[in-house]
């Protein structure tokens, strides 16, 4: 589907001077083609306009606009190989499905069931299930909080909370010390939560000893664990960069349009240059949460770096844009009926979400060789 | 002068003639009053002495060992922060006396009918219309950020009255009756989840030529009154050390070493160092105001509170990591008061989005504080000689 030619990065041991191979941080033609289709089946479908009437609902998730966007246009794919029923996509197309999805806040399971249980499963080599997952026919997610970093040791038992998209899940994949399980959903006790970010559903889930599919031994399922939720917060960015330049975007037409001294609000030079600001930060997100991708997509022994540069930053810029974007609506963006809070809330959550910055700054501490004091 | 002494003497009267455990509590509030020990820096037969105003403390001290009621003066907030000050400042006699009993010991709620859809920021292009018709006012328009408007009895209302004037020039200040049929106040639903604040529709209020508040086109000067109150109000509180929103992260920093990251700590401590400043920056401009009236400096406080406030609950929200993903409740509510204590990080996080917003926003403040306190000159306008008719909106 692609027809980039990632740029294979020389990577040396970290904690050297020395500046990685240049990256492919631009968007192919492909990927080009690939936002306009996904953006204009949201504006159709998915008008975050209309989210804050629907967010309260049993599943926010509108299951016709996930069946149009998984299966319809094969995003749910983009990961899987072709011979599996898949697009034989990298991470960079499904880095741009996420940038789409974060500008909506739309409520579809696809960092959860398309990118981290796809890529779980996809390293623990479960094709029949990765067939169902690429075709848009099932929804999986992994049984780990929302809030599960790449470095995250899996519990033993019990009930797993803040499992996102669970209630919309057919497969839960279950981590458990003797390895990696396919549990169908309806053999799960799955109990929703009330989430920060109405736009991604929470659940605490409980799975019956014994049951499900074992789908790989212990060693391969850590590894497993630990590729899916790389792969998800690297691609948080993606997410993280289209909540922020939605904000940006509307909070510039905003202030354009209201008028207040007789005059554009967006003409006064403080709130301009914070505007400004924003977009300096915007450019700085695209570029990390591309360079994420991109390492993700070449399989780079960089990626771990990569995405914890993408998150650290990218959770603090979606924040930021999200606050602003709020503030200067002024009392109408901290009303229920405009969106800018759903984008408030899933900024919030998202930098919770897949590793804290806090967590992800340890991490490249250790790979930049940048160790804490004492 | 009255003296601390006097204060007490009377104060322990008081107590004798009215026991508050045989009192009924707005008998009590009452005779309080009337006895000029609501407020003592208000004039003598307006519940107060004339007496310096850091003398209250003697009084609340006295009254509060007595086990005495209070007025719940969270409740009647905007009565007593906004609404008195400006009636006594502005009110006829008349109206001092009607008013503001009512008001003090809480029988009467207020509400504050400011803010338009189209005038938030820019308050004085307020396209609410007074036209008037022989001894009354007829009102016509709509007002939003209204909190208490579903239990107030009262409100401070500016409306414009001559269209043809500078947007300054052409508003008057009236106490509505929050009764008159042609008042509809809806719930506006909030960020939170919660209708804490109203939308208030008003169509053909009458309003009596009596209720109105200072001259004719003498609104914004009147408004300037309440306005100073509001910011001190909102930023004036006293607090003890960690007795803001900082309390509540240091409280879950000490009892779960779980949560603890190196990148929070050095965050947490940041803020624990501007909350205690904050407070003690606080307590000074307090034992200024201690004698005399509230000026600018008052601006300085609300600002620093509202971006506190949002900075500590945004860091508390990610210290409780996977709990912090959750939300108490969003069932829609309508309450009384906002009260940040005994709610969670969630909650706090984004109602303290308001802090900056409500009660004049933080990019107002800000030019306050550059203009009014440092001297700068104000930026360039066009807005100020224009007929309001002919403003851009």
């Amino acid at each position: 589907m692609t027809d980039h030619t990632p740029a294979r990065n020389d990577h040396t041991r970290a904690g050297d001077d020395r500046t990685p191979a240049e990256t492919d941080l631009l968007y192919s033609q492909a990927e080009s083609d690939l936002r306009a289709a996904v953006r204009s089946l949201l504006a159709d479908r998915a008008d975050p306009a209309a989210l804050p009437g629907r967010v309260e609902a049993d599943s926010p998730c509108d299951p016709a606009l996930w069946q149009a966007l998984a299966a319809g246009m094969g995003t749910a794919g983009l990961l899987v190989p072709e011979k599996l029923g898949g697009q034989g996509a990298t991470h960079r197309e499904a880095a741009v499905v996420l940038e789409e999805l974060g500008r909506a806040v739309t409520p579809v399971p696809y960092l959860t069931s398309s990118v981290i249980a796809t890529e779980t499963l996809l390293a623990a080599g479960a094709t029949d299930l990765l067939t169902r997952l690429a075709t848009g026919r099932e929804v999986a997610v992994l049984a780990v909080p929302l809030s599960a970093g790449p470095d995250h040791e899996p519990a033993t038992t019990g009930t797993v909370t803040g499992v996102a998209d669970a209630a919309r899940a057919d497969v839960l994949l279950v981590p458990r010390p003797d390895g990696l399980y396919a549990v169908d959903a309806a053999e799960a006790g799955i109990a929703p939560q009330t989430p920060l970010d109405l736009t991604r559903p929470l659940a605490a889930v409980t799975v019956p000893d014994g049951a499900g599919t074992r789908l790989a031994d212990a060693d391969a399922t850590r590894a497993a664990v630990r590729r899916g939720l790389l792969a998800g917060a690297g691609l948080l960015a993606s997410e993280q960069l289209g909540v922020a330049e939605w904000c940006l975007e509307e909070t510039v037409r905003h202030t354009r349009e209201r008028h207040q001294f007789n005059r554009p609000v967006g003409s006064f030079q403080a709130l301009k240059h914070r505007m400004a600001q924003l977009w300096l930060e915007v450019a700085g997100a695209r570029a990390a949460a591309r360079n994420a991708a991109d390492a993700l997509a070449t399989g780079s022994p960089e990626a771990p770096l990569a995405v914890a540069v993408a998150q650290v930053y990218c959770s603090r810029v979606a924040v930021h844009a999200a606050e602003e974007c709020v503030q200067l609506h002024g009392g109408i963006g901290m009303t229920w009926e405009h969106p800018a809070h759903l984008y408030l809330k899933r900024a919030k959550a998202d930098a919770i979400a897949l590793g804290s910055a806090g967590r992800h700054k340890e991490t490249l501490a250790g790979l930049v060789n940048l160790p804490a004091p004492g | 002068m009255t003296d601390a002494a006097e204060l007490r003497r009377r104060t322990r009267e008081l107590l004798a003639a009215h026991p508050p455990a045989t009192t009924g509590r707005t008998d009590f509030l009452k005779a309080r009053f009337d006895a000029g020990l609501a407020w003592v820096h208000y004039p003598v037969g307006l519940g107060g002495l004339d007496a310096p105003r850091s003398l209250q403390a003697v009084v609340d001290a006295e009254l509060e060992a007595a086990g005495a009621p209070d007025n719940d003066p969270r409740r009647i907030g905007i009565g007593l922060g906004m609404a008195a000050p400006t009636i006594l400042a502005y009110g006829t006699e008349e109206q001092k006396r009607r008013f503001l009993r009512p008001l003090w010991v809480g029988e009467e709620v207020w509400c504050q009918l400011f803010s338009e859809p189209g005038a938030g920021s820019d308050l004085a292009a307020l396209g609410t219309r007074a036209v008037r018709q022989g001894d009354e006012w007829v009102v016509n328009g709509q007002k939003v950020w209204t909190s208490s408007a579903h239990i107030a009895r009262w409100a401070i209302l500016i409306a414009r009255t001559d269209p043809d004037l500078p947007k300054h020039r052409g508003i008057t200040y009236f106490l509505c009756d929050m009764t008159d049929p042609g008042v509809e106040v809806r719930p506006l639903r909030q960020i939170t989840g919660e209708a804490e604040f109203n939308e208030v529709f008003l169509t053909d209020v009458r309003i009596p030529d009596a209720h109105r508040l200072g001259a004719v086109g003498d609104g914004w000067k009147v408004a300037r009154t309440t306005l100073m109150n509001e910011r001190v109000s909102i930023g004036g509180m006293r607090v003890p050390r960690e007795g803001g929103m900082i309390g509540p992260v240091s409280r879950t920093w000490r009892q779960r070493p779980c949560l603890r990251t190196h990148d929070l700590h050095q965050r947490l401590l940041d803020l624990w160092v501007e909350a205690e400043v904050a407070r003690l920056t606080g307590e000074r401009l307090r034992q200024q105001l201690a004698a005399g009236q509230p000026g600018p400096e008052g601006s300085g406080m609300k600002l620093a509170f509202a971006r506190l406030n949002q900075e500590i609950s945004g860091l508390e929200v990610e210290l409780l990591g996977e709990e912090g993903l959750l939300y108490g409740d969003w069932t829609m509510r309508r309450p009384e008061l906002v009260d940040f204590a005994g709610r969670d990080a969630g909650y706090r996080y984004l109602r303290s989005k308001g802090n900056s917003i409500e009660g004049g926003t933080s990019e107002v403040l800000l030019n306050i504080v550059a203009e009014r306190v440092l001297g700068l000159p104000a930026e360039p306008r066009n807005d100020k000689d224009v007929a309001w008719k002919d403003l851009a909106r």
